[in-house]
């Protein structure tokens, strides 16, 4: 039998890559359609053809993607030994982890006000994740 | 700002309607208890064969392409705290569609997620 100190790091190991994977992925989806596609205009059909091919020839989005996978086994082999409503609420910090990433790898400019409402966002998360995770009948 | 709109309106509902159709689809297959590779493999066999799941596939693929559509035209630090309306969304699905019952608690964190993001819409630029 393992030891709980060692199942400890191992939940925290993954949590952090949970929680570190999913925004490098949405960032890097971020940087490939700003770099790789640009603007969209919905308003012509044929534009949106073009823009299927750039997005899926564009190197930053396939790492986006990669990234994005990562990020889904890791949760779910966390998921498979930690419960649902220690790890949920983990996830509340990728929504500071994308912020941060998004202001310093990609220079997005976020007013207080924003961060303000990211923090109240994760806050939010946090509290939903604190709850009972099964609350129906068990067959 | 109208096709941006309706692009986070697809990806937090046929994001979230697509994880709710996933759910059910494995709750009619049971809780899975053997984690050995073929007994997994036959569970996602027997998922494959759940219409429900299906659906859900579908709808998550759509909020996939309204993340990259919306991700064309806006900041990803605006758009992903954006799409943490999928709380609120999930425990609207969770309470009429999957039959749970919702806490207090949960629907204050969901309450405290709405105030958020509209502080992001306030802020933004």
């Amino acid at each position: 039998m393992k030891s709980l100190s060692e199942l400890h790091l191992k939940t925290y190991i993954l949590i952090f890559f949970v929680v570190l994977f999913a925004p490098i992925g949405n960032v890097l989806l971020g940087k490939g359609m700003k770099v790789s596609v640009g603007e969209i205009n919905f308003h012509r059909a044929s534009d949106v053809a073009g823009v299927a091919v750039r997005a899926l020839t564009s190197p930053f989005i396939w790492l986006g993607i990669g990234f994005l996978l990562l990020f889904f086994v890791s949760y779910l082999l966390v998921l498979s030994w930690a419960d649902y409503s220690f790890v949920q609420p983990a996830s509340a910090f990728s929504f500071a982890v994308v912020a941060l990433l998004g202001h310093f790898a990609l220079k997005e400019t976020i007013s207080p006000t924003h961060w303000l409402g990211i923090i109240v966002i994760c806050l939010g998360v946090l509290a939903v994740g604190n709850t009972h995770p099964r609350t129906t009948e068990h067959k | 700002m109208a096709w941006e709109v309706l692009l986070l309106l697809l990806i937090v509902v046929a994001g979230t309607s697509g994880e709710l159709c996933v759910t059910r689809a494995m709750k009619t297959i049971g809780e899975v208890k053997d984690f050995r590779p073929a007994a997994l493999f036959r569970v996602l066999i027997r998922a494959i064969q759940v219409p429900w799941m299906w659906l859900g596939i579908t709808l998550m693929a759509v909020a996939f392409f309204a993340l990259l559509g919306a991700l064309s035209v806006e900041n990803v630090s605006f758009v992903v705290p954006v799409t943490a309306l999928s709380y609120a969304a999930g425990a609207l699905g969770g309470e009429f569609f999957l039959g749970e019952r919702v806490s207090r608690r949960r629907w204050v964190g969901v309450l405290l997620v709405c105030i958020g993001v509209t502080l992001v819409f306030i802020g933004r630029k």
